[in-house]
């Protein structure tokens, strides 16, 4: 009787440990989650805030000044032209570096011709070289072949998309089995229908992932288009964003407002891919 | 089987043209021209003339790249310190205690990673500003400072600030790429610790630890590469309203920027065409030496065989 109310007496102790413990792990990760929301919360909010009411001090509840700040954020600007730029460079870029990059990591993982491991190790050795490298060779090149200011000079790299190759070729790999080529090559169809009737479908999961992460590259690409373009109308976001405050100077909505524009986008974006994205970035860390 | 194989496996050429045709064109030979160049006085406009290595013996004794290669250090190593502490404690929470949320703790910590460095930037240097600033506003309110902090206008303040973003940024990113490692950990080694009376912390320290290491190597290989391209959010973030000038007194001023600066504002490409030779030089060196030093330290015994 007495050795089982002292288990007891321990039992609760322990339990009564464990339970504050708890608490302040979830208030410093309740925190933490905090600090990751609260300036886009704080940007949402402004956005909609006119400057005087910016300058008054915080608020935790949206502002009237919504209309007044995009009426003069268009004025001078035109963000969704740089939307569009925007768009227009990321979405060939992704398809792209997809589609040629299951190609060439289809031919590396399915035919053994000459020279591919030299190609594959050529392959890999670009993902250690900085991007910044050839930039300056590449500016002269795009002068000499006419593709300055086009945005032609920033999607047409992604073609050769390293990351995407070695990335898919893991896949193939591990999830193509080589007596469905045997089967199809054997009913005659080309080595062209093969890979985009059978092969392409099958890995199409891995290629979601890998291209779900290009994306977000592409459209977060920074120095590049500002190496490269010179005219404002073809401009994408980052560009635009980055002259923001010195566009509007005082319009402090404005700014808040130009810069959400450019931001929750991507917010929305992960609120439905979290998974997808989350799930690519775990993958990047087992192919080491 | 063999021969049927061998008959299609010249398609594997063609399979590969465009990618190559793209990769040798466009990134290869801009890598190659950029090494040319460096042995070029050149502006972008008159003839390119040859100066052998004297790009060079400029590079190792401009202070200018001296001090970016200082700044961009400088907020590397304050930024990668506590991603590192933040990534692979949150790692080891998530994955081994037992709670709610999970999830979603995962995800709202990896978010700031995916939004556009550039746009993170201007946003934190009109949240920072010095008057009106956001944040100074609730610094002030909640008592915890009396005068407004100039984040962006003291030397001391706007080195550490970028760091503090920067670690906002990727401490998340850390934590996922170190949950995965722990995952692989099989849990047969803790419950074994755990018969033999080691504690949540022993085995943190002596079964986690150690068998998280190539993970650690790869997290501090990536995030150095990535540390010394620097480039979007020095940029934008200085108080005035020019991009790029690293201001206050070229605290800012990264190893990229000054390529950058370099080449396209002052039209120097051979010098810049050096200065991007260099950095891969740095990045290079370091990245051996990481891989050499981490692996000299490996136990003699094997330590724990899977």
């Amino acid at each position: 009787m007495k050795y089982n109310t002292k288990a007891i007496k321990n039992y609760r102790k322990i339990f009564k440990n464990f339970r504050t413990s708890t608490v302040f792990l979830y208030i410093f990760l309740i925190l933490l989650a905090v600090i990751c929301y609260l300036p886009f919360y704080i940007m949402i909010i402004n956005g909609t805030r006119s400057t005087t009411q910016i300058n008054l001090g915080l608020s935790l509840l949206p502002g009237t000044g919504i209309v007044e700040n995009y009426v003069k954020m268009q004025s001078s600007m035109n963000i969704w032209r740089g939307f569009l730029n925007s768009i227009l460079i990321a979405v060939p870029s992704t398809l792209f570096s997809g589609y040629f990059g299951a190609l060439t990591a289809y031919a590396f993982s399915k035919f053994e011709f000459k020279g591919r491991n030299l190609l594959f190790w050529l392959v890999l050795a670009t993902m250690m070289v900085p991007t910044q490298l050839g930039l300056v060779g590449y500016y002269q090149l795009a002068c000499k072949i006419h593709l300055i200011d086009s945005l032609l000079a920033i999607i047409l790299p992604s073609i050769a998309s390293a990351g995407t190759v070695f990335f898919l070729k893991m896949y193939i790999d591990a999830n193509v089995n080589n007596a469905i080529l045997e089967a199809a090559r054997i009913d005659g169809s080309s080595e062209f229908y093969i890979f985009n009737r059978i092969v392409f479908p099958i890995i199409m999961p891995g290629v979601a992932i890998i291209s779900i992460l290009n994306f977000v590259f592409f459209w977060n690409n920074y120095i590049t288009p500002l190496a490269l373009l010179n005219s404002r109308e073809k401009f994408p976001l980052p560009i635009l964003i980055a002259l923001v405050k010195g566009t509007y100077k005082q319009n402090i909505g404005s700014q808040y407002l130009a810069i959400g524009i450019s931001i929750v986008p991507i917010i929305i974006s992960f609120m439905f891919f979290s998974r997808y994205i989350i799930s690519g970035v775990a993958a990047g860390a087992v192919k080491e | 089987m063999g021969r049927f194989r061998l008959r299609k496996d010249n398609y594997g050429y063609l399979f590969i043209i465009p990618f190559f045709l793209v990769f040798f064109g466009l990134q290869l030979y801009p890598i190659l021209y950029t090494l040319y160049l460096s042995f070029q006085q050149y502006d972008g406009i008159s003839e390119a003339e040859f100066i052998g290595m004297a790009n060079y013996a400029r590079l190792i004794k401009d202070p200018v790249f001296l001090k970016a290669i200082i700044n961009t250090w400088r907020i590397w190593i304050c930024n990668f310190i506590p991603q590192l502490i933040f990534g692979l404690g949150l790692a080891a929470v998530l994955t081994q205690v037992r709670m709610r949320g999970r999830n979603f703790f995962r995800a709202v910590y990896y978010l700031p990673n995916l939004v556009t460095a550039a746009s993170v930037g201007v946003l934190f240097s009109i949240l920072l500003g010095r008057q009106y600033g956001t944040f100074n506003q609730i610094l002030l309110k909640i008592g915890l400072i009396k005068e407004p902090i100039y984040f962006l206008g003291s030397t001391g303040w706007s080195s550490a600030t970028v760091s503090a973003i920067l670690w906002w940024m990727w401490f998340g990113h850390s934590m996922i790429i170190f949950m995965v490692g722990i995952r692989a950990i099989p849990d047969g080694l803790y419950e074994a610790a755990a018969i033999d009376g080691a504690s949540r912390w022993q085995s943190f320290w002596k079964i986690t630890m150690p068998l998280l290491k190539p993970i650690m190597i790869y997290v501090l290989v990536t995030s150095l590469i990535g540390g010394m391209q620097n480039f979007d959010i020095p940029y934008v973030i200085g108080e005035g309203m020019t991009l790029g000038t690293g201001e206050p007194q070229k605290i800012l001023l990264t190893m990229v920027m000054y390529l950058y600066n370099t080449a396209f504002r002052w039209s120097n490409r051979g010098y810049a065409a050096a200065i991007a030779y260099g950095l891969f030089f740095i990045i290079l060196v370091f990245s051996v030496l990481i891989f050499t030093f981490m692996r000299k330290r490996e136990p003699k015994s094997g330590g724990i065989k899977r």
